[in-house]
C-alpha cells in the first residue's frame, strides 16, 4: 500500500489505464455474452448490439424449451460425487504418504507424482477402451470413476499436511488417538483450507469437463452442462444465440459461485495462527 | 507413580549417540528436574519416557512395570510440549476436553475436569477463544490445563516455560509449582534454565556430554556439585575455578594462583595439581597497596544490592567476586582477594574431592 501511495502521480495513471485495458480485455467478453444473452435473437442476427429490447425472455425460453435443467443436474452431481471422492481419496492417501511409515513409500510417491507427467489427453483411449469394456458408457460412473482420485490432489494436500508440527501427532499419540481418529479429527480440520481449496479446484474441473463426457456421453440423461451447450447449438436448425447465451450465463453461475465461496474461506484461513 | 530409569541408552545412528547409562529413580508425586546445555538430550529422554522415541538399551519402569514396549497411550502421562501443541481450530475449552473425550471419559466427568482445570489456570473468562486470539502466557496456560485436566499421574514438560517474557515466566513457575503439589503429580520437568531448576524441583538431573553428571536436591547439587561442570552450571555469576597447586614445604598447604593466595587443608593435599572452586560471594576483598596486592580490579557492575567485581589475578587468572551493596573501585585499582571458608576441590579430571579447609587461614 506505501508502495502505491508513494508513487508520482504520472505514474499512478499509466498503472490504472493499463489496469483499465486489461480489464477491459478480461471483462469484455463476459460482459458481451451477458449483455447478448440479454437481446432478442434478431437483433443479435442484425448485429444490432446496442438494441434496447432487453428481457429475461431468453432465460425462461432456454429453461422451458431445452433440457438445460437436466444438464445442470447432471453436471451437478457428477462434480459434487467427484469433489467429494477426491476430498477423501486424495486425503487418506497424502496421509499415508505423511504419517505411515512403510518400505517404498518414497518410490510409490515418486510413481504417483509420474502420474502427473502424462496429460488427461494421453490417458483418453486406454480409458475409454476401460470404460467401454466395464459397460459403464453413457453412465454417470462413467464421468466419475476416471477422476476419484488425482495425484495432484494427493500431491498438494501431503505438502499441506507436511506443514503440520509433529507434536500434534505426537500429542495425539500420547492421548491414544489411533489412525483414523486422527485422520478425521485432526488432520481434517487443522487442514481445512487445503481441502477447500482442493475442493473447489475439482469441482470446476468436474465442473468444466468437455472431451471426456463427450466421447462417453451419447443421451441428455447423462450429458453435462458443457456438452449440453455444445449439443444445444448443433441441435438447432435455427441457431437462438439469445437463447444459448442465456444458458451460458446459467452454466457460468455455479463456477462463479464456487469462486467466491472458496476465495472467502481462503481468505479466513492464511492469518490463521499455528501452533505457537 | 514412581519412574525408574536403569541404564538407559539412546542412538539416533551409528554416529549420534545422545544419551549413555542414564539411571534415575523418580518417586511417586515428586517434582523432578532435568536440566542441562542446549542439544544434551533432555528432550530426548522425555519422549523415551513418554514412549515417543523407542529406547536403544536399558529399561524404563513405571510403578515397576517395565514400560519399553508399551505405547504412549498405555503408559499413562501427559506431555506439556515446548511449543503447545495446541489444535489452531478448536476453541481453549475444546483444547482442553480434547484428551478426556478421547480417552471416552463420561460428560459430566469431562464438564467437571475442563471447567475445573481452566479455573485452576484462571482462563475461565477465555474458554471459547481460538488459540490464535490467546497470548503466549495464556497459550502456555491451556497447554497446562490439558494436563491439569487429564487424570493420568504423571505429567511431563518440555522447556514449557522457554517462550515466556521474564516476569510471566516468574509468574507460571510459581503456578506450576502450586499446581504440582496440590494435584500431587509426578512431575518431570526439562529445562535449560537452572534458576527453574533451583526453584522448583525436588531432585535435579543434570545432563550433559551424554551422561548423568549429578542427580540431587537444589542444595546438595550447589553445595556438593559432582564436578566442575555441574558447579559451572549452577549459580550466577559462575563459579571461580581456579589452578592450584601443593607447596612444596608444607603438604597441607595449596598455594593458588602463583602464589596469590594459599589456603591451609586439614589434610594432606592428595595431588601436585588441583582445581579449586569459590562461588563469587565467598571471595573477600580489600584494598591494598601494590606491595600486598594480589589482583587488580577490571570491571565492576552495580546491580542495586550487591556489587559484581571483575578482577584479575597476578597469575592471570580472572575471578569474579559479588559484594553486598555499593562498593567503588577504581579500573585497575591493586586489591587483595582472599577466599571464604567454603571451597570445593576438583582433581585434574574435574571430578570434585572432598577435603576440608583448616579453620585459620594462613594468609
Ligand atoms: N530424530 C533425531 N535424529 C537424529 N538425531 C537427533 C534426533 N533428535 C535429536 N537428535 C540429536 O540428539 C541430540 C539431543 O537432542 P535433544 O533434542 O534431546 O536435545 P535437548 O537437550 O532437548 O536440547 P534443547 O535444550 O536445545 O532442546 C542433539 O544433538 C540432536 O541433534
Ligand atoms: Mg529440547
Amino acid at each position: 500500500m506505501e508502495m502505491v501511495a508513494k508513487q508520482k502521480l504520472p505514474q499512478k495513471i499509466l498503472n490504472y489505464v493499463l489496469l483499465i485495458i486489461l480489464t477491459a480485455v478480461v471483462l469484455g467478453p463476459f460482459l458481451i455474452g451477458l449483455w447478448t444473452s440479454l437481446l432478442p435473437t434478431m437483433d443479435i442476427a442484425k448485429g444490432n448490439f446496442l438494441s434496447l429490447h432487453i428481457s429475461l425472455t431468453n432465460y425462461v425460453d432456454a429453461f422451458q424449451k431445452t433440457p438445460i435443467l437436466q444438464y445442470l443436474g447432471n453436471s451437478l452431481w457428477i462434480s459434487t460425487l467427484t469433489t467429494i471422492a477426491q476430498l477423501i481419496f486424495c486425503s487418506m492417501s497424502a496421509y499415508a504418504f505423511v504419517f505411515l511409515r512403510f518400505r517404498g513409500r518414497k518410490v510409490l510417491f515418486i510413481l504417483f507424482l509420474a502420474t502427473m507427467m502424462l496429460p488427461f489427453e494421453a490417458e483418453i483411449i486406454p480409458n475409454f477402451m476401460t470404460v467401454k469394456a466395464m459397460g459403464l458408457l453413457n453412465t454417470y460412473s462413467a464421468m466419475i470413476v476416471p477422476f476419484l482420485t488425482s495425484a495432484f490432489g494427493t500431491f498438494m494436500l501431503r505438502q499441506s499436511f507436511l506443514q503440520m508440527p509433529d507434536e500434534l501427532k505426537e500429542a495425539a499419540d500420547i492421548e491414544g488417538l489411533g489412525h483414523f481418529q486422527f485422520y478425521w479429527k485432526i488432520v481434517m480440520p487443522y487442514n481445512r483450507i487445503s481441502l477447500i481449496t482442493l475442493g473447489a479446484y475439482g469441482f470446476l474441473g468436474a465442473w468444466n469437463q468437455y472431451l471426456w463426457p463427450m466421447l462417453t456421453t451419447f443421451s441428455n440423461a447423462f450429458r453435462p452442462v458443457q456438452n449440453g451447450l455444445r449439443q444445444l447449438q448443433s441441435e438447432e436448425t435455427f441457431n437462438d444465440w439469445g437463447m444459448i447465451q442465456a444458458t451460458a450465463a446459467i452454466v457460468v453461475i455455479p463456477t462463479l459461485i464456487v469462486l467466491f465461496v472458496g476465495q472467502h474461506y481462503f481468505k479466513s484461513g492464511m492469518n490463521e495462527g499455528a501452533v505457537k | 507413580m514412581s519412574i525408574s530409569l536403569r541404564n538407559v541408552r539412546k542412538d539416533y545412528d551409528q554416529q549420534t549417540k545422545v544419551l549413555e547409562k542414564v539411571s534415575a529413580e523418580v518417586q511417586t508425586g515428586e517434582f523432578f528436574v532435568i536440566v542441562g546445555p542446549s542439544g544434551c538430550g533432555k528432550s530426548t529422554l522425555l519422549r523415551m519416557i513418554a514412549g515417543l522415541t523407542p529406547i536403544t538399551d536399558g529399561e524404563v519402569r513405571i510403578n515397576d512395570r517395565v514400560v519399553n514396549e508399551l505405547p504412549p497411550k498405555a503408559r499413562k502421562l501427559t506431555m506439556v510440549f515446548q511449543n503447545y501443541a495446541l489444535y489452531p481450530f478448536l476453541s481453549v475449552w475444546d483444547n482442553v476436553a480434547f484428551g478426556l473425550k478421547a480417552r471416552k471419559l463420561s460428560q459430566s466427568d469431562v464438564q467437571n475436569r475442563v471447567n475445573n482445570a481452566l479455573k485452576m489456570v484462571n482462563l475461565t473468562d477465555f474458554k471459547n477463544r481460538k488459540p490464535r486470539e490467546l497470548s503466549g502466557g495464556q497459550r502456555q496456560r491451556v497447554a497446562l490445563a490439558r494436563a491439569v485436566a487429564s487424570d493420568a499421574d504423571i505429567c511431563l514438560m518440555d522447556e514449557p516455560l522457554s517462550n515466556l517474557d521474564a516476569q510471566l515466566r516468574i509468574r507460571m513457575r510459581q503456578e506450576i509449582y502450586n499446581l504440582q503439589r496440590k494435584l500431587g503429580l509426578t512431575l518431570i520437568y526439562v529445562t535449560h534454565d537452572q534458576v527453574e531448576a533451583m526453584t522448583m524441583a525436588d531432585h535435579i538431573m543434570v545432563l550433559n556430554d551424554q551422561h548423568v553428571q549429578q542427580i540431587g536436591t537444589p542444595a546438595e547439587i550447589y553445595q556438593h556439585p559432582a564436578n566442575e561442570f555441574v558447579a559451572q552450571f549452577f549459580g550466577t555469576p559462575q563459579i571461580n575455578i581456579l589452578p592450584a597447586k601443593r607447596s612444596a614445604e608444607n603438604s597441607h598447604l595449596l598455594t593458588v594462583g602463583s602464589n596469590d593466595m594459599q589456603v591451609a587443608l586439614n589434610e594432606e593435599v592428595p595431588a601436585d595439581q588441583l582445581r579449586i572452586g569459590v562461588r563469587p560471594d565467598e571471595l573477600t576483598i580489600s584494598r591494598a597497596d601494590s606491595v600486598d596486592s594480589n589482583a587488580v580490579v577490571k570491571n565492576t557492575e552495580f546491580l542495586g544490592n550487591e556489587t559484581i567485581v571483575y578482577a584479575t589475578l597476578n597469575s592471570g587468572d580472572n575471578v569474579r567476586a559479588v559484594l553486598p551493596g555499593q562498593v567503588n573501585f577504581r579500573g585497575y585499582e591493586p586489591i587483595k582477594v582472599q577466599v571464604g571458608s567454603h571451597l570445593l576441590f576438583f582433581n585434574n579430571d574435574g571430578e570434585r574431592i572432598g577435603l576440608t579447609k583448616e579453620e585459620a587461614v594462613h594468609a
